[in-house]
């Protein structure tokens, strides 16, 4: 029992990041820290796509005389990809921020959702 | 021009007629004349069609291949020749009556009144003709959707309330119950087809066949089968002339017509009378004849007087169907013409006491008659036609509805039959007695009061005519509801 | 040369312009460009239809690195028709755009409008055009991104609420999309969906597929607006521009309904729908989102709310389809699918022309305004027929074939629940009805006169289309028929 939880420890982290960004998203009102926990959500799913890549006893995918064992480069490259998504849909996201800021002058959801009804 | 391209257009002129209408809005007297230039056409249109279709020459036309397999195609039959015939006579007779009616009232958004009224027509031509159920069906909601503006035609509240009860029934009954039924039976049969002997026969078990004509009967609205009356009360807000001619006529015979149409060339009546499908159903029409006359008995208002007497001549029809027997039949299919000239009588008669004295009452009619002798007088002779009684055309419907009755040993709906008769002269005839010897009501004196305009009156003239004439000379829808039925 | 590289060219075309938009100098010839670029997209997925409907399929290798190992955009009836959707609607939406833009946008931010707009356009056909999952994914990314941006720039400050909150489930429903990439390419090394369909089969019990399919499921679901994942729609489409309202409305739902098409049955297979209780999960939620969505529309005091809600019940209904996982069912599904964009392009082009004119689409704000603007009133009132299912509008082919799928199986509640939902509709729809053509106009909407001419020509081009395609099925029907069965349904139970 322990050797499944030690052994796929990097797993566990993933879960464990992976329920603690969601639910930052779901419990937070204030703006910016969803979009922190957006953040930490996607960054445990880039350390899922790096666990695929493991192999074992594998060297890192350079070719060189001597190693025949190396690690999968294809997820890794996929999530650089998914970074650059990342990196952009946070800066969006606190591109908006900084606007609903402007207009409404809180990053509070529900001071934001009360002022609408105000009107 | 071949015969195929006739029959295309004698659904489509009144649809150019209706762009032409809105075209001329500027000049009321050009629109009037296009109004009345296109009903005399589809007259002589279908005037044609029938010259020969009675030669024999078989007419049918294809519109479009909406989905595979499944065509909108139009096709003349002898049961919906005879419905244009009468749908496209009343409409020229209503043409001339709506002008002296509108006028006379001073109506607002008349275009859009009589450019909808064309649309209605076209789509009850388009459903008379209709080659397959799901071109009947196009035609059907073509036809509610483009009265619905004609009901609420005054803009108040109570004519939006009216127009709402009369769109919600009948779509949502269409969508519900006569599409599923629809689609029912494209799955079961593989086919839309109208056939002599139906499609259905053989390929649905009697019981779900007589669910399945249930959803057909109750989806079919228009029929006004209780407990699906309620939209034609509520329609009664509209101007007279459509309630005359679209409430009297085109919409609820385009309800009955289907119904007879699904009867006879979808399930086919030995289907019908070996299942027993109808056994049931044949309660739902006899109580709806009995009830709707009841409730005509209490309602003062003459046109939803006339309104709950519909109802209950529309569920005649219903049964005739329902008996699916040849005789029944036949009696149905002269019930569609006789009922339509009778009735649209005593609404243009009920419009034209509205326009010269602007009363709606039955009670406040009293020694009208002697004011308005022409228009009292075509209001007898309707009555006189809805009763049955000879010399009128409502003599040979009722005749051959009751030898359904005695044929199929129905007893108890004959004396449903005889005991509405005696209701319609409970609720009918009061109205030109109370006209003719009744007291003016509050002393006031009727010097001022003149006929209804002459369009009016000759309408009217022409219709109650129409009526004794039918008594004398009904060969014409005879022949063809004895071609419909007569045959196997 | 071109036909060779048409799928590419598609894709390209719009992703080279985006920049090259941006940086122009003035409102004007920004759009021209963008103009240029829809309508060269929409007759390149015009040919490019005609190139598949046969069955036929086109596969192009990226960079020529043959697949599985390089990208392979494979077309075939299915992407067609989706690429010839989106590219039709947005060459549709361009003429509209232009009086409707320069009125809601500020002048300097035109140019960068119709940059994010083409990026939109580029995110969509590629999702249309691409056979690969990852990709599928970076396409998804693009034009969602794209999408949060158009619609911040709505009039209001509560653009930028609904801008945010689309962006976060939005963000969610992709990330959902990619942890369910991931755990699928674990468990069979390719991201090629041709080659991860041959590879699942022998291991569909797996339980990271399963676990990988639910997580894609639910991603897309998300961005479906799938009924109870659809918070993020209505205020959306409410306050975003008029045109990104209907360029939204007719497209992103759509490609969403393929991914999910793509990805069920395509990817994975009918037979795992039908061993997994996917089915009757597609089954139930669609037919709560078809009632729950409609009663909702019901109760809006907003025209552009109304129909984001009918939207929302609208994809329910392809969602039933889909739940029916049969050869009818997927047919039906596509035909809505475009059915739906027309009728939906229709009616936010309509609303687009109500806010152009009197500056809301509030109930209150358009008393009896049927009579100072009749086009555009009664594109509504055909448009709104088209939605109830009318015969002789596209809606009615649809329904046509949704009951027909659900009698086929015999599922009778759900044939009920689609005719239901129609009846909710004729509810909806007549509140409009009454509001536009029957009140007593108000002070505001007494005076306003008709919409110019270039918001009227495209949206009765649109309505237009949703009579003809009531009547004539060949393109639709034919097409949905053709993809329905080269997803290889229908092959155990013919």
């Amino acid at each position: 029992m322990i050797d499944i939880i030690l052994d796929h420890y990097n797993y566990w982290i993933v879960i464990f990041l992976m329920m603690s960004g969601f639910y930052t998203v779901i419990s937070q009102g204030n703006l910016i820290k969803k979009i922190a926990g957006i953040n930490i959500f996607q960054t445990s799913v880039f350390l899922l796509y790096i666990s695929i890549g493991y192999v074992d006893d594998g060297t890192p995918p350079i070719i060189a005389e001597g190693y025949t064992t190396y690690a999968n480069p294809l997820p890794h490259v996929l999530i650089l990809t998914a970074i650059v998504v990342g990196v952009s849909t946070t800066a969006l996201g606190l591109a908006l921020v900084i606007r609903i800021k402007e207009a409404y002058s809180t990053i509070e959801e529900d001071e934001i959702h009360d002022k609408d009804k105000s009107l | 021009m071949n015969d195929q391209q006739l029959l295309l257009l004698a659904v489509m002129l009144p649809f150019g007629g209706a762009i032409g209408i809105m075209l001329c809005h500027r000049w009321p007297n050009l629109r009037e004349a296009v109004t009345l230039v296109t009903a005399t056409g589809v007259c002589v249109v279908v005037f044609n069609i029938y010259m020969l279709f009675s030669d024999g020459v078989e007419l049918t036309a294809e519109i479009a291949r909406p989905l595979p397999g499944l065509s909108l195609g139009l096709e003349v039959e002898p049961l919906g020749m005879s419905f244009a015939l009468v749908a496209s006579v009343l409409w020229l007779i209503t043409s001339i009556y709506s002008i002296g009616y509108m006028r006379g009232r001073d109506k607002q958004n008349q275009t859009r009144f009589y450019a909808l009224f064309a649309i209605a027509i076209g789509s009850t031509l388009g459903a008379a003709f209709a080659g397959n159920l799901l071109s009947l069906f196009l035609f059907y909601e073509i036809l509610t959707v483009s009265t619905y503006p004609l009901v609420a035609h005054a803009g108040t509240n109570k004519a939006r309330r009216g127009a709402r009860t009369y769109v919600g029934i009948l779509l949502a009954s269409s969508i519900m119950l006569l599409l599923f039924a629809i689609l029912i039976t494209y799955t079961a049969a593989g086919s839309l087809d109208f056939q002599r002997g139906g499609i259905l026969a053989g390929k649905l078990d009697p019981a779900s066949a007589g669910l399945l004509y249930a959803l057909f009967v109750f989806g079919t609205a228009k029929a006004a089968v209780m407990p699906f009356h309620q939209w034609l009360p509520a329609a009664m807000v509209a101007p007279t002339p459509v309630s005359a001619l679209l409430h009297a006529v085109a919409v609820v015979k385009v309800g009955v017509f289907t119904i007879l149409k699904i009867t006879v060339y979808i399930f086919g009546t030995d289907f019908i009378t070996r299942s027993g499908a109808s056994d049931w159903l044949i309660w739902f029409a006899g109580g709806t004849i009995l009830l709707a006359s009841f409730i005509a008995m209490t309602r003062d208002n003459l046109k939803l007087r006339l309104a709950y007497s519909t109802i209950s001549q529309l569920s005649y029809i219903v049964l005739g169907a329902l008996l699916a027997t040849n005789i029944s039949l036949v009696g149905s299919a002269l019930h569609i013409s006789m009922h339509a000239f009778a009735k649209i009588t005593l609404f243009f008669a009920a419009g034209a006491i509205l326009v010269a004295t602007n009363k709606s009452d039955v009670s406040d009619m009293g020694g009208l008659g002697r004011a308005m002798p022409i228009t009292f007088g075509a209001f007898l002779i309707g009555s006189l036609s809805i009763i049955g009684l000879p010399p009128f055309g409502g003599m040979w419907s009722k005749w051959y509805l009751a030898l359904g009755t005695v044929e199929t040993g129905q007893w108890l709906l004959l004396s449903v039959l005889l005991l509405s008769s005696l209701l319609n002269i409970a609720y009918l005839l009061p109205v030109p007695v109370r006209g003719f010897f009744g007291k003016t009501s509050d002393n006031a004196s009727y010097s001022g009061i003149k006929e209804a305009p002459p369009s009016c009156l000759a309408a009217m003239i022409i219709t109650s005519l129409a009526c004794v004439l039918l008594f004398l000379y009904p060969d014409p829808f005879y022949e063809l509801a004895l071609n419909a039925f007569g045959g196997n | 040369m071109i036909e060779q590289n048409l799928s590419l060219l598609l894709v390209i075309i719009p992703l080279l312009s985006a920049p090259v938009t941006a940086i122009l100098p003035n409102a004007r010839s920004a759009w021209l460009l963008t103009l240029a670029v829809t309508w060269t997209c929409l007759i390149l997925a015009g040919w490019q239809i005609t190139l598949v409907t046969d069955g036929s399929i086109i596969s192009y290798e990226l960079g020529g690195w043959s697949p599985p190992w390089g990208i392979e955009y494979r077309i075939d009836a299915m992407n067609a028709f989706v690429a010839l959707i989106v590219s039709g609607i947005a060459a549709i939406t361009l003429p509209y755009a232009l009086l409707s833009v320069e009125k809601e946008i500020p002048l300097e931010k035109i140019p960068l409008f119709y940059s994010a707009f083409q990026l939109c356009l580029v995110g969509l056909l590629g999702i249309a055009q691409t056979g690969d999952v990852f990709n599928l994914f970076v396409f998804l990314e693009i034009s969602s991104l794209s999408s949060y941006a158009l619609i911040a720039m709505g009039e209001q400050r509560r653009s930028l609420t609904a801008a945010y909150q689309y962006l976060i489930m939005g963000t969610i429903g992709a990330t959902f999309l990619l942890i369910g990439i991931g755990l699928i390419y674990a468990e069979t090394g390719t991201l090629n969906m041709l080659d991860l369909n041959q590879r699942l089969q022998p291991i569909l019990d797996h339980r990271t597929v399963h676990t990988g399919f639910a997580f894609i499921v639910v991603g897309i679901a998300l961005k479906l607006a799938l009924f109870p994942l659809h918070l993020w729609l209505p205020n959306a489409y409410k306050y975003a521009p008029s045109v990104i309202s209907v360029f939204l409305a007719a497209t992103a739902t759509k490609v969403a309904v393929y991914i999910m098409l793509r990805m069920v049955f395509g990817v994975f297979s009918d037979e795992f729908v039908r061993k997994t209780p996917t089915d009757h999960m597609f089954l139930l939620l669609g037919a709560f989102g078809v009632i729950m969505a409609s009663a909702t529309a019901i109760y809006q005091r907003d025209v552009k709310r109304l129909f984001a809600y009918s939207s929302i019940a609208q994809v329910s209904y392809i969602v039933l389809g889909i739940g029916l996982s049969s050869v009818l069912g997927v047919t039906a599904a596509l035909v809505h699918v475009f059915n739906h964009a027309l009728m939906k392009g229709a009616l936010f082009m309509a609303c687009g022309a109500l806010v152009y004119r009197l500056g809301s689409s509030r109930f209150e704000n358009l008393n009896g305004v049927g009579r100072q603007m009749p086009w555009t009133c009664v594109a509504i009132f055909i448009a709104s027929l088209s939605l109830i299912g009318i015969p002789g509008t596209a809606g009615f082919i649809s329904k046509w074939y949704f009951v027909l799928a659900a009698l086929e199986q015999e599922s009778w509640p759900i044939a009920l629940v689609i005719l239901l939902g129609s009846l909710l509709a004729v509810g909806y729809v007549w509140k409009i009805v009454e509001l536009l053509f029957l009140r007593p106009a108000s002070d505001s909407t007494a005076t306003v006169g008709e919409a110019p001419a270039a918001l009227l020509v495209p949206m009765w081009l649109l309505v237009i289309a949703n009579i003809y395609f009531g009547f004539n099925t060949e393109l639709t029907v034919n097409v949905a028929d053709t993809a329905a069965r080269m997803l290889g349904l229908g092959m155990n139970h013919e």
